[in-house]
């Protein structure tokens, strides 16, 4: 029987971020219709892209006016849309967007939910993701009508697919959104914004203790900005106060795959493995030589970040 | 006003993790308080420290010896615990369940907190269902929360440094983020005034439960193994920031 699977399009500026395009990949399977939900954008200019992707139908979904930003208001237009179109299956991405987003899709439909999932197989309803501060792979059957998967960004590299679609408007009932006792205020940005956000970043540069201090941290921004990289921290940097918690990574801070992860300076606990453990590659950059991260890594240099990096700066 | 915790006892991060029997690990290793909810309780404690006549319930799922992981919350200035013991494994859709009959069972609540997701099975969903179960409105991952009369302000953290402020009405559900305090460990005073503080224990299968037909089920579990094989780059500062581009070109592709 066809199955029908839902994609949760994130959108960036109007535009698809490119992990979305990896997702699609991920769920795309034999005797499955590929439904793309769109919220709140002009859909004609993303068929294409869509398209190439094997996405055969689009769902059109305009939020009420003055709700863009409303978490509550967009899970029950997304319920609206599994309803209405069939939908068994339905993919998020796992960024903090979606953390916020997939769960309360899950609650409100009372179905099983996993985050953070990097293999999905769709006839089985089986889906890996990992556990134990990334220690263990759990293989978790879904059982339910409708199931929820957070896909984990850069879990796989996107493939192309073409086909072609119909852009289908999904009716709301107006009546049905609202989201009692919850309001939200405002949408605030802080400087960090303007950076490259680590959960979709192909490239990260993360500094720790060897970084020495916070204006050091100067030295990774400007060879991120030439490598289009985004620029990450160990806790022992965010804990010194030398950059915010936002750019950790680890068990307690973000939980990243780039293609590619430059550690400056950072020892390698098993606590920041957690978060970064499934790069693509690793390349660790540490006076040294003894440190954990040296010897589970693609790459190492015995040498001073401090000292390298600019000098890759030079070179780009 | 009722202000319940729920917490959850989970290996120690550092911990080294075995398999046993394809699906479980071996749990001969230390278990501590979620660090989330560290955060969590640092924050109820911090509000009754703020308004009258709070009280702080923490509320557990977990087997017996789960009562340690209540005990450090008692310390931390939790008022009173609540343990649902369980020998077995249960999804988030059973644990809210669990949750919410054990907070009906025992009072009123006007605000739960959780930690923003567990360190062990990283579900991040848990708040959100005892939110639908109670109709309650939930924030995750809040890192700053103001209680006024009948209603809590709260940031809301998305990555990348965007925060949302929601407007959330009493009783509410919210997931604490890393960025809401600093954990207030106790003293030794606190901890011998905390075995003087009740834990209550109820079983599992006493409470109301509608078995889902939704569910979670780990059929596998298996050690993330590590398969690199660390090559040195060589050189002086200039060699090896050539031997970095050339990799980022032709190995890695992301240039």
């Amino acid at each position: 029987m066809m199955k029908n699977i839902g994609l949760i399009i994130e959108l960036n500026n109007g535009k698809i971020k490119e992990t979305n395009f990896g997702m699609i990949t991920l769920a795309r399977a034999e005797n499955t219709e590929l439904f793309a939900i769109v919220i709140d954008a002009d859909t004609g200019v993303l068929k294409e892209d869509l398209e190439s992707f094997g996405i055969t139908n689009i769902i059109d979904v305009m939020l009420p006016e003055g709700q863009q930003n409303n978490p509550v208001i967009c899970a029950k237009a997304i319920i609206t849309a599994i309803k209405v179109f069939n939908i068994s299956l339905v993919c998020g991405l796992s960024t903090a967007k979606g953390k916020d987003l997939l769960p309360r899709i899950a609650a409100f439909m009372e179905a099983p939910l996993i985050m953070d999932c990097h293999a999905i197989d769709p006839e089985q309803n089986l889906v890996k993701t990992s556990q134990y501060s990334g220690k263990t792979i759990a293989t978790i059957k879904l059982t339910g009508e409708v199931l929820i998967l957070g896909v984990r960004p850069n879990a796989i590299a996107p493939l192309k697919a073409h086909t072609s679609a119909r852009i289908v408007p999904v009716e709301l009932d107006e009546k049905n959104l609202v989201s009692k006792g919850f309001k939200v205020i405002k949408t605030s940005e802080t400087d960090e914004s303007k950076n490259i956000n680590l959960a979709d970043a192909d490239v990260i540069i993360s500094g720790g203790r060897g970084m020495k201090n916070a204006d050091n941290f100067d030295i990774l921004s400007k060879c991120a900005e030439k490598l289009t990289a985004a620029v990450g921290a160990s806790r022992v940097a965010v804990d010194a106060g030398w950059v915010p918690y936002s750019m950790q990574v680890g068990q307690t801070g973000e939980k990243v795959s780039p293609l590619v992860y430059i550690a400056c300076g950072i020892s390698g606990s098993m606590q920041h493995f957690a978060g970064m453990k499934t790069s693509g590659m690793i390349i660790a950059i540490n006076t040294d030589a003894t440190a954990a991260i040296m010897s589970n890594c693609d790459y190492y240099v015995k040498a001073d970040a401090l000292e390298i990096i600019p000098e890759l700066t030079k070179l780009l | 006003m009722q202000l319940y915790v729920c917490i959850k006892h989970v290996p120690d991060s550092a911990a080294h993790i075995s398999i046993v029997d394809k699906t479980h690990i071996d749990e001969n290793l230390t278990f501590l308080l979620n660090p989330y909810d560290e955060h969590a309780i640092t924050e109820a404690v911090r509000i009754k420290e703020s308004l009258p006549g709070v009280e702080i319930i923490a509320v557990c799922l977990g087997k017996n010896d789960a009562d340690k992981t209540l005990r450090s919350a008692l310390a931390m200035g939790v008022d009173r615990g609540i343990l649902i013991t369980s020998d077995k494994r249960h999804d988030s859709i059973e644990t809210a369940q669990a949750l919410k009959s054990a907070i009906e069972q025992d009072g009123t609540p006007d605000l739960i907190f959780t930690g923003k997701e567990s360190i062990d099975a990283e579900g991040m969903q848990t708040m959100f269902r005892i939110g639908a179960l109670f109709d309650f409105p939930v924030a995750t991952n809040v890192v700053r929360v103001d209680i006024e009369a009948d209603r809590a302000v709260v940031d809301s953290a998305l990555s990348g440094g965007i925060v949302n402020t929601y407007e959330l009405s009493l009783p509410c559900v919210l997931g604490a983020g890393r960025g809401l305090n600093t954990p207030r460990y106790p003293t030794f005073p606190d901890v011998v005034k905390s075995k003087k503080k009740p834990i209550k224990k109820i079983m599992f299968k006493e409470l109301n439960i509608n078995v889902s037909l939704a569910g979670m089920n780990i059929v596998e579990l298996e050690p993330l193994l590590q398969s690199r094989e660390p090559k040195e780059i060589t050189g002086d500062a200039g060699e090896i920031a050539e031997t970095i581009i050339r990799i980022l070109k032709d190995g890695a592709k992301v240039i």
